[in-house]
């Protein structure tokens, strides 16, 4: 069961209007490696996963909305007081015909998010080396959204939910040690 | 057009920072707890950092209304959970 | 303690139609060099924390960009601060 938390995890703020960067933002809402996808992957492996890692993907796939839910703000502060010339101008114009200034879950073509982005092996250890794979990728694309813009509010936002990616990479590793059933931790530093 | 029941004002934005800060902590640790449940230091600091959660979030809450729907927040009359600004309008 | 980028060389031909970029780096980041996150690491404060994305200033990566140019090999050099 989910309950709404009415805040964001992390206090989003852009301060350059520039709407060409909401093209390019959605890549993460809609998108193979962004935010829509990692929740749903997370959320529908937990089923069959062995309980000792179901929490870590629970939590981890709840999360995941918290980010989407960012990713949307983001576009939403961007796009919500554009003219539909200014959303042409920006490379929306398309998106404009269709959707006015509504979000939609595609990705930085317009190609619109399928269930063929994600996958569900039933193996754990295959649906774990999905995860952190999906980790890695969405990690390195916040690395060319951040690449993309030079409004410091906007990249602070993308800077913490690429450290997220990084935190969230490690515990599935974890979660796979846990599963290879080594006994005790092996202790790095 | 209304905002919130009650205005929202620059201690607004300060509260909800340190619930953000506390709230973020709470998800550290638990992710971490997920992977680590023998933690008990951890495990300690989790129960500590939601008891002083819970509290600005009772501030918060008394002065700007529910952060929460289906009964894990109180609310006035009339009905505050519907009023802005909702979280990607702030 | 340890750099976060690595560096590398690719290939230029002298036929290439576009002025060559020399130089290109990747990330690797903490998770890559942990199997498991030690017990008792030194956390930032919650402020902090919010801010860098994560409790633990063990796992922070900064990020400040690309800089796939000449000349740039060890201007990202990533290192913690000594504790």
């Amino acid at each position: 069961m989910w309950i709404y938390e009415k805040k964001l995890q992390y206090p989003v703020r852009v301060s350059k209007c520039d709407p060409r960067m909401a093209k390019f933002l959605i890549e993460q809402y809609g998108g193979a490696d962004g935010e829509l996808s990692a929740a749903l992957r997370y959320l529908n492996q937990r089923y069959t996963i062995p309980d000792k890692v179901v929490g870590l993907l629970n939590d981890i796939g709840t999360e995941e909305f918290a980010h989407l839910e960012m990713i949307a703000t983001m576009v939403y502060k961007l796009t919500k007081d554009a003219t539909p010339e200014q959303l042409e101008e920006a490379g929306l114009g398309a998106h404009y015909a269709n959707h006015d200034k509504a979000l939609f879950y595609n990705n930085a073509a317009g190609v619109p998010w399928t269930a063929a982005y994600i996958a569900a092996k039933g193996d754990p250890i295959a649906d774990l080396y999905e995860d952190i794979a999906a980790e890695e990728k969405a990690r390195a694309t916040y690395q060319w959204l951040i690449d993309m813009t030079d409004d410091p509010d906007l990249q602070d936002s993308l800077k913490f939910l690429r450290e997220r990616e990084i935190v969230h990479s490690l515990r599935f590793r974890e979660a796979v040690e846990i599963l290879k059933e080594e006994q005790g931790r092996k202790k790095f530093f | 057009m209304t905002t919130a029941n009650r205005p929202v004002d620059e201690q607004f934005y300060q509260l909800l920072r340190r619930l953000q800060e506390l709230d973020f902590v709470l998800v550290e640790l638990n992710l971490y707890l997920d992977t680590h449940p023998h933690d008990a230091q951890a495990i300690e600091q989790y129960n500590q950092t939601a008891q002083q959660r819970w509290e600005v979030a009772q501030e918060f809450e008394s002065r700007y209304g529910p952060l929460m729907n289906f009964g894990h927040s109180y609310s006035d009359y009339p009905w505050q959970w519907k009023e802005a600004p909702w979280p990607w309008q702030v | 303690m340890y750099s976060q980028v690595r560096v590398y060389y690719p290939y230029v031909s002298p036929f290439d139609p576009c002025p060559p970029i020399r130089v290109k780096t990747y990330q690797v980041n903490p998770q890559l060099f942990m199997q498991f996150q030690p017990e008792n690491m030194r956390q930032f404060t919650p402020a902090e924390a919010l801010i860098h994305g994560t409790l633990w200033p063990d796992l922070y990566s900064s990020y400040s960009g690309r800089g796939d140019q000449e000349g740039l090999e060890g201007a990202y050099d990533n290192r913690k601060p000594s504790r």
